[in-house]
């Protein structure tokens, strides 16, 4: 990361991305349709289910196929275990080290034990759903367009239910215990974008909405937002076309739809005192924590709700048209694009990740947080930005413990 | 007086972070993981930096760009052992399907400005570059067996690690032969063991993420996918996934069939 000053003033921040570029986007042209779930997985090990999610809506909507009901609601419940799996992941083993001053979760072990248990016991749970819906915690091997391969009894889901009663109270406590954390003074002022949803919290569902007042069906994405290709960084960065850089994930998601949540995630989260809208990023961690609640308790609605159903996948004949789709992965809105030709191979993709659509705004956010700062050492200074970029919770890859921070004085 | 704990550090290429976070998935076990060595370097799990050398070096990803051509080597100088993790360590992983194609091309179709991009024209496995003291397959690495690896390098011993296909963990599985009963395309003939043969168990066919078993005829198995009734660009591009790379997957997909 670079900072550009001038007169003790900061003129420009560079955060740069050393990710190398994989080129899905180009290799997935000539696959069959039914390929893209399980390739995109391996864009993300944090997140893959997120990108098998985005992958198959977009897929059946250019197929003309809605999956719904049962098949739906499968799909919700695996979700949860990937946003469990995660926010446990970012909470406990990225993100609260830095606000109690540890190096890292190992660390904080050795005097938080307790804390650092319940964070992998909670972590568990959620891994524990996506290997018994899909076979796997880490790319799982059960999703299909159309539905799953297999779909599980009531049975088989019947111990996940009883683990889940615990996880949604060390959710809670979770919810309390990162509430007391210190969190700098800072309130960008951001425009919030989620998935939104009169009926339920989205995690697959709704329309793209803003906290601007933007209000579109998935697929008008691509008129409304524009990515940029920047020297410094092979990540692209997104802007919403005529305004600029926004943000999106869990800030979002609960300052767009907390009137959503289940009315024990409503309460847990007046009871941190966490009302809408939240615009201090450092606040981050508390609605992931709420999230956690969240997707524990719905979770396990889902399980006490599950009816087997009567087919594992909607059959899908593939036919030319392009289709889209839009997810809430853990850490933002997830968009995927492809055209499928008349021998159901795909023509064209294209993928548009979370952390790429927040990259912009993780830089203003430096640029704004550092100039009250750049007095700090500079290992201080590395400390809170490295703290600031994990607000946004980026794929861990450019989860960034750097590296490397430079302050460059220019004349 | 105690023994001095031995350094694990922990390297990324090109890769999805799957691998690595298989070491934080152990739930159980990571704690004392952390208590029998010293983590030294984990750059996505810890701000500690550690200087080398190193004990043990677990390296996840592909190599390809100009730059890590030189990181590996400064990994391997500064490690005594060295275990590659992983589809993209061991065998160039998913981005190999850039080795049948032109990079330049690829550039140009996802980014707008290619010349801002620094990257090799094929992806390579850790071993195509380095000596490396042991291959963990998987996409992703199945977590026993990074216990396993883990344990044995810190022992002293070497890891066992079967070598076999897919189908003796799927008949001890007592799955149904899914190849047999419906003639679902299924690449666990040819396809090293380690997953627990969790697709057959889901009733889909093998995908080969874990590549080549020990001793596999591609070629045949080739034949009896097309008469299920996969053209060939099917077959083709069933052997070019995730080890699309591995020479037995890489040499049936470019066989004149």
């Amino acid at each position: 990361m670079v900072i550009r000053t001038h007169d003790g003033r900061v003129s420009d921040v560079e955060l740069r991305i050393f990710e190398p570029p994989r080129f899905f986007e180009a290799f997935l042209r000539g696959r069959s349709y039914t390929e893209p779930p399980d390739i995109t997985a391996r864009i993300c090990g944090i997140c893959p289910v997120a990108y098998q999610m985005s992958a198959c809506l977009a897929i059946e909507n250019a197929c003309g196929i809605t999956v719904a009901g049962p098949l739906h609601d499968l799909r919700r419940l695996l979700y949860c275990g990937e946003w469990i799996e995660s926010h446990a992941l970012h909470i406990y083993l990225l993100h609260a080290p830095d606000y109690l001053g540890y190096q890292s979760a190992v660390e904080m072990a050795r005097d938080h034990r307790a804390e650092v248990e319940r964070g992998l016991q909670l972590k568990k749970a959620g891994n524990e759903i996506l290997a018994a819906l899909g076979g796997r915690a880490i790319h799982p091997v059960n999703v299909r367009v159309g539905g799953f391969y297999r779909v599980p009894t009531r049975a088989e889901l019947e111990p996940l239910a009883e683990r889940l009663r615990w996880a949604r109270d060390a959710a809670v406590e979770t919810a309390r215990w990162v509430a007391g954390f210190d969190f700098p003074d800072f309130e960008p002022a951001y425009e919030f974008v989620a998935l939104r949803s009169d009926t339920t919290y989205p995690i697959l569902e709704g329309r793209l909405g803003s906290s601007l007042g933007l209000d579109i069906a998935v697929d008008e994405f691509e008129e409304h937002f524009v990515e940029e290709h920047v020297a410094r960084s092979n990540a692209l960065h997104a802007r919403i076309r005529g305004r600029g850089s926004y943000l999106t994930g869990p800030l979002a998601r609960f300052n767009l739809n907390s009137a959503q949540l289940s009315p024990m995630a409503q309460e847990v989260s007046r009871e941190v005192k966490l009302e809408p809208p939240i615009a201090n990023p450092f606040r981050s961690i508390v609605v992931r924590a709420v999230e956690l609640v969240y997707a524990c308790d719905e979770a396990l609605r889902l399980i006490a709700e599950y009816r087997m159903p009567d087919r594992p996948a909607i059959p899908v004949q593939a036919r030319a048209a392009t289709g889209c789709g839009c997810t809430e992965a853990p850490r933002g809105i997830l968009y995927h694009r492809y055209r499928i030709d008349e021998d159901g191979l795909v023509a064209e993709a294209r993928i548009v990740p979370p952390t790429s659509q927040n990259q912009a705004q993780i830089e203003a956010d430096l640029r704004a947080f550092v100039e009250p700062r750049l007095d700090l050492s500079t290992a201080l200074l590395t400390r809170q930005c490295e703290q600031a970029i994990r607000n946004y919770d980026p794929c861990i890859s450019c989860a960034t413990h750097f590296v490397s921070l430079e302050v460059r004085e220019t004349d | 007086m105690a023994r001095r704990r031995p350094k694990l550090a922990v390297w990324k290429f090109a890769s999805c972070d799957g691998c690595q976070l298989t070491l934080l998935d152990c739930e159980d076990e990571l704690l004392a993981i952390a208590g029998a060595v010293e983590i030294a370097s984990f750059p996505e799990a810890s701000r500690a930096q550690v200087a080398g050398p190193y004990d043990l070096s677990l390296v996840e990803g592909s190599i390809t760009t100009p730059d890590d051509l030189e990181r590996i080597q400064a990994v391997r100088k500064s490690s005594k052992y060295l275990v590659a993790i992983g589809a993209c360590a061991t065998s160039g992983g998913i981005q190999a399907l850039r080795n049948f194609a032109s990079v330049e091309e690829f550039a140009t179709v996802v980014y707008a400005h290619p010349s801002y991009l620094s990257t090799l024209e094929r992806s390579t496995p850790i071993a195509a570059h380095v000596p490396v003291d042991f291959e963990l397959r998987g996409c992703p690495i199945d977590k026993g067996q990074l216990v396993e690896v883990l344990s044995a390098f810190l022992i002293g011993r070497r890891p066992n690690v079967p070598t076999y296909s897919v189908c003796l963990e799927c008949k001890r599985r007592l799955n149904v032969c899914v190849l047999v009963a419906s003639d679902t395309p299924c690449l666990g003939p040819v396809t090293q063991a380690g997953c627990g043969a969790l697709c057959p168990a889901s009733g889909r066919g093998c995908y080969g993420c874990f590549g080549p078993a020990d001793t596999t005829n591609a070629r045949a198995l080739a034949s009896r996918l097309s008469e299920t009734g996969m053209a060939r660009p099917d077959v083709v591009r069933a052997f070019r996934t995730f080890n699309a790379g591995a020479e037995a997957f890489r040499e049936e997909s470019e066989r004149d069939a």
